[in-house]
């Protein structure tokens, strides 16, 4: 057991974890974040990923303990009131998501990718979300959603 | 519409409702629920295929931290649990009834594939169980597994007293018709056909929160299903004897299902008895080990195909002989998906005069397989649609050409199949046409030489297909052994102050049934969407309904939401004509307004909405109070879908990497409600068909281990494997449901795979390979190309 404090969504946290605790379990179970999701146990469909320190991150993949002093950003914590953040807008607006079960991890991915490198081809954004599996949509309209993001975001 | 108003309705492609939630992380999924004091469970799997267990040993375990109890096969026996029952039974060709053994929910002495339920483990939190688990000793004596379809009919009894390992031997078509074709054939092709075992995948594994209440004994479960309504009447009636009305089934947001999640699964109904027999609420939630292990696979068959032309190279007759692997258990639709979803679809678009089929369901110590996205439509589909290319090449046709000369003509619905169905309506020529031009067919070998000058293969690939959906008419499949009705229910909620709540018996697992359900309603009672709410998967709320799988949503529940509507217009227009004193038939309801005919005096919508409720001066002997009506809708036919996939690939030869480098379609959905919606569900079939295709397999070993029980080993398509889909429609409205709609959920799985592999095939030609199973993997093609070559040089 470990006590850690750490920055999530901006709001600043101090608890007890035990040693073993994943990322993604303190954020669903501690923190009530149901909204960062579990589709895997291989570190493979990127359905948890959150922002550490900014960058994209599997949080099945980290254990909480590791993360004293960080901050970290999922899902919830992107939009800025009732306003979404211009990846969570283009994926309502093409259609980017069906089931809803990738859509977190594949937005959180996207957006630092975004970020990285606002003047992404299709081919790059393709190939960025290699990490995130989807099963709806076959990736037609997530590509579109992040490359109209892209333009938002001042591309 | 009213002038100066966004269209809301029927044809926009209307952004979903259901987004905003999903976006903000504030979706609500079974495995995001949590009831006070839960336990959670744990199943011990076996570890190996076929074996009598002789022992468990389960004291260590009991004793270990944190362990409430530990229930298995004895204990479900010693209650008298029952096990999944299959919902629709075929007969076999000599008259008998299929075999369907038991299947227990927990072992009962014997496992029968990898990932069996041996033992559940309840304890105060799940690490507790899986650690518990550890410490179950158990001892097997192991058989010989039976993995290989051919060989399982001759092999070792997997259940008892079920002959051959065979659940069912049933045919369908005219024998002697079809004999006689080949007898008087111009030319006879032969193609042996692999349909590979897939694993559905949905990204959200399977989960289930039982409670039961002591206070007013009612069970409470809240499950991954497609059709909670369903599990209900299974688990209630048939497994654990719980009355319908003291158990409430929850589906809430459900994170994909193609099908995988119809069926019900032991794990859900061992929390709903653990729940009351441990007086404590139970949590399970697959990890992905466990849904690989555990979840229904799909296809897996193997089919000897043969078909006859004429001189003229019209085809007289189709014989299909299939070996269908069910797996260890039978499912839900288990027996019906290899034979009334896949013999009846043999026909395709073509006129076929004489067809007859065999399939044999054959039982292995695999999991067991059932529905996937398509079920038993992408497996026919699949052999008719490689058997053309093949036809076509042996008569030296373009393939193109060849699918054109057999199409069943424009003029000839309706149009009765060799195979039972009858087509309503369609138009296969403008299809291909039309996907021929978006990818520039015409000029497809310059391209071809083009790539051949950077060293690469390049292929082109077509396929023409129909579906038969909007599943399905009760008289036909009551006739046809389906133990269930399939229509479809909704009741329609008008609130007093006219905002509209729709409770339909369907699903919505990423279909958008939020949006284009409301869009029906929006259409048809000229209201805006932000008033209209739909409600579904509650049992509590909705009426008694058959849930969402074969295309059958909006058909069927579409339809009975429009029928729903139709009785609601018909009741405010009784209303409106006592309010403005006029005779019922004098009143019109159009744009959202009631109207005298002729005149300008009018209720809005709204006004009636609230005097329903606020009847103060209703003519009751002829006017009830209150504005709900429900309409159960059973559809007179199928419907059928239809189009032309055609896709092109460039194979590097010396890694046999195969890149899809071009992808178009056009689809006859018949009427569309969202365009936006339907492009999504197209591209996404697409997706989960080209995976089958190229990279996707459940691949068990000789002693019935699943080797590909992980995203390390199983390829699931990502981003990078593909290109922009070009994706667009032509319409011929269905006859038969008052939308003119068909269905668009499966059609891309069911017309891609034949596409990609016929493109791999005559991209592979020139080198002198003629087939290729699926998946064609790189070292597939390149073993292809390597023996290819060898022989060319014997």
């Amino acid at each position: 057991m470990q006590t850690i404090t750490m920055k999530v969504n901006g709001v600043s946290t101090s608890c007890d974890v035990p040693d073993n605790t994943l990322l993604v379990s303190f954020l669903r179970e501690t923190m009530g974040l149901t909204g960062t999701h579990i589709g895997c146990d291989t570190s493979q469909c990127g359905a948890c990923v959150v922002h550490v320190n900014g960058k994209s991150t599997k949080s099945c993949t980290i254990l909480a303990a590791q993360l004293e002093g960080a901050e970290v950003t999922t899902i919830e914590g992107i939009a800025n009131g009732d306003e979404l953040h211009p990846m969570q807008q283009a994926f309502h607006e093409n259609h980017g998501l069906q089931c809803g079960f990738c859509t977190p991890g594949m937005v959180m991915s996207a957006i630092e990718l975004v970020e990285k490198n606002k003047n992404l081809s299709e081919r790059e954004i393709r190939e960025g979300l290699e990490g995130n599996i989807c099963r709806c949509t076959g990736y037609h309209n997530i590509v579109k959603s992040v490359q109209d993001a892209a333009g938002k975001m001042g591309g | 519409m009213p002038e100066g108003t966004v269209n809301q309705g029927i044809g926009a492609s209307v952004r979903r409702k259901e987004d905003k939630r999903f976006l903000i992380g504030k979706g609500n999924y079974t495995d995001d629920i949590n009831r006070a004091g839960q336990l959670h469970v744990y199943f011990l799997r076996s570890p190996v295929a076929f074996a009598d267990i002789v022992s468990i040993n389960k004291q260590k375990a009991e004793k270990a931290s944190g362990v409430a109890a530990i229930l298995t096969g004895e204990d479900v026996a010693a209650d008298g649990l029952g096990g999944p029952i299959c919902g629709w039974v075929p007969t076999n060709k000599d008259g008998s009834a299929p075999s369907e053994p038991p299947h227990p929910i927990l072992a009962n002495g014997r496992v029968r594939y990898v990932g069996d339920h041996v033992a559940a483990v309840f304890a105060e939190t799940l690490d507790q169980a899986m650690s518990a688990a550890e410490l179950i000793d158990v001892t097997y004596s192991e058989m010989p597994a039976i993995t290989d379809l051919k060989t399982a009919i001759d092999s070792t009894q997997i259940h008892d007293g079920m002959e051959n390992n065979t659940y069912f031997d049933w045919e369908l078509g005219d024998e002697a018709a079809t004999n006689d074709a080949f007898d008087k054939a111009a030319t006879i092709v032969n193609v042996d056909i692999r349909n590979n075992r897939v694993i559905p995948n949905a990204m959200e594994p399977r989960a289930a929160v039982a409670d039961y209440n002591t206070g007013d004994g009612r069970y409470t479960l809240f499950t991954t299903s497609q059709n909670p309504q369903l599990t209900r009447l299974v688990i209630g009636a048939f497994m654990l004897n719980i009355p319908e009305s003291k158990f409430r089934v929850v589906a809430p947001d459900v994170g994909g299902g193609f099908g995988s999640k119809i069926y019900v699964y032991p794990e859900e109904a061992v929390c709903v008895w653990a729940s009351k027999k441990l007086g404590r609420a139970v949590k399970w939630t697959a990890d992905r080990t466990q849904a690989f292990l555990g979840d229904a696979h799909g296809r897996d068959h193997i089919s000897e195909v043969k078909l006859a032309l004429d001189k003229n190279n019209r085809i007289t007759g189709l014989r299909v002989d299939t070996l269908a692997n069910l797996g260890a258990y039978l499912s839900a639709f288990a027996m019906v998906t290899p034979t009334y979803l896949h013999g009846t679809l043999l026909s395709g678009v073509y006129d076929i005069p004489a067809i007859y089929t065999n399939v044999k369901g054959i039982c292995t110590n695999t999991v067991n397989v059932d529905a996937y996205r398509g079920a038993g439509r992408p497996e026919a589909t699949y052999l008719l649609e490689r058997t053309m290319d093949v036809a076509a090449k042996q008569v030296g046709m373009d393939p193109a050409e060849f699918r054109r000369l057999n199409f069943i003509p424009k003029d000839a619905f309706p149009y009765q199949t060799a195979v039972a169905l009858q087509y309503d309506v369609g138009d296969y020529e403008p299809l291909l046409d039309r996907a021929m031009a978006m990818i520039d067919y015409a000029n497809f070998e310059s391209r071809r030489a083009k790539s051949a000058k950077n060293g690469k293969c390049r292929g082109i690939g077509i396929s023409t297909y129909i579906e038969a959906c909007g599943i399905a008419p009760s008289a036909v499949v009551g006739a046809l052994g389906g133990r269930v009705g399939l229509y479809e229910s909704a009741v329609v909620r008008v609130d007093p102050t006219g905002t509209i709540s729709v409770l339909t018996g369907t699903h919505s697992h990423g279909q958008g049934h939020d949006t284009t359900f409301a869009q029906i309603v929006c259409d048809k009672l000229g209201v805006g969407i932000e008033t209209v709410e739909i409600v579904h998967g509650d049992s509590d709320r909705t009426p008694f309904g058959m849930g969402t799988y074969g295309s059958r949503s909006l058909a069927v529940g579409g339809t009975a939401i429009s029928k729903a509507l139709d009785k609601v217009i018909a009741k405010g227009k009784i209303i409106a004509a006592h309010m403005l004193e006029a005779a019922d038939a004098d009143i019109e309801f159009k744009d959202g307004k009631f109207t005298v005919m002729g005149t300008d005096r009018e209720k809005s919508f709204g006004e009636i909405a609230l005097s329903a409720y606020v009847p103060h001066n209703f003519p009751h002997d002829r006017l009830e109070p209150g504005l709900e009506e429900t309409s159960f809708y059973d559809p007179l036919n199928f419907t059928y879908p239809s189009g032309t996939h055609i896709a092109e690939v460039e194979i590097d030869p010396a890694t046999g990497v195969v890149e899809l480098v071009d992808w178009v379609c056009c689809d006859d959905f018949g009427n569309l409600i969202n365009p936006m919606v339907v492009e999504g569900q197209v591209h996404g079939g697409i997706a989960q068909g080209v995976g089958q295709a190229l990279y996707e397999e459940a691949a068990y070993n000789d002693n019935g281990q699943l080797l590909s029980a992980s995203y390390m080993d199983y390829c699931m398509p990502r981003a990078d494997h593909f290109p922009s889909l070009k994706v667009e429609n032509l319409v011929t409205a269905c006859t038969h449901n008052d939308l003119g709609v068909k269905g668009c959920g499966e059609a891309g799985a069911i017309a891609s795979p034949p596409a990609v592999i016929n493109a791999v095939v005559d991209a592979l030609s020139p080198l002198g390979v003629t087939d290729i199973t699926m998946p064609a993997t790189p070292q597939k093609v390149w073993q292809a190309i390597q023996a290819a070559q060898t022989k060319a040089a014997e």
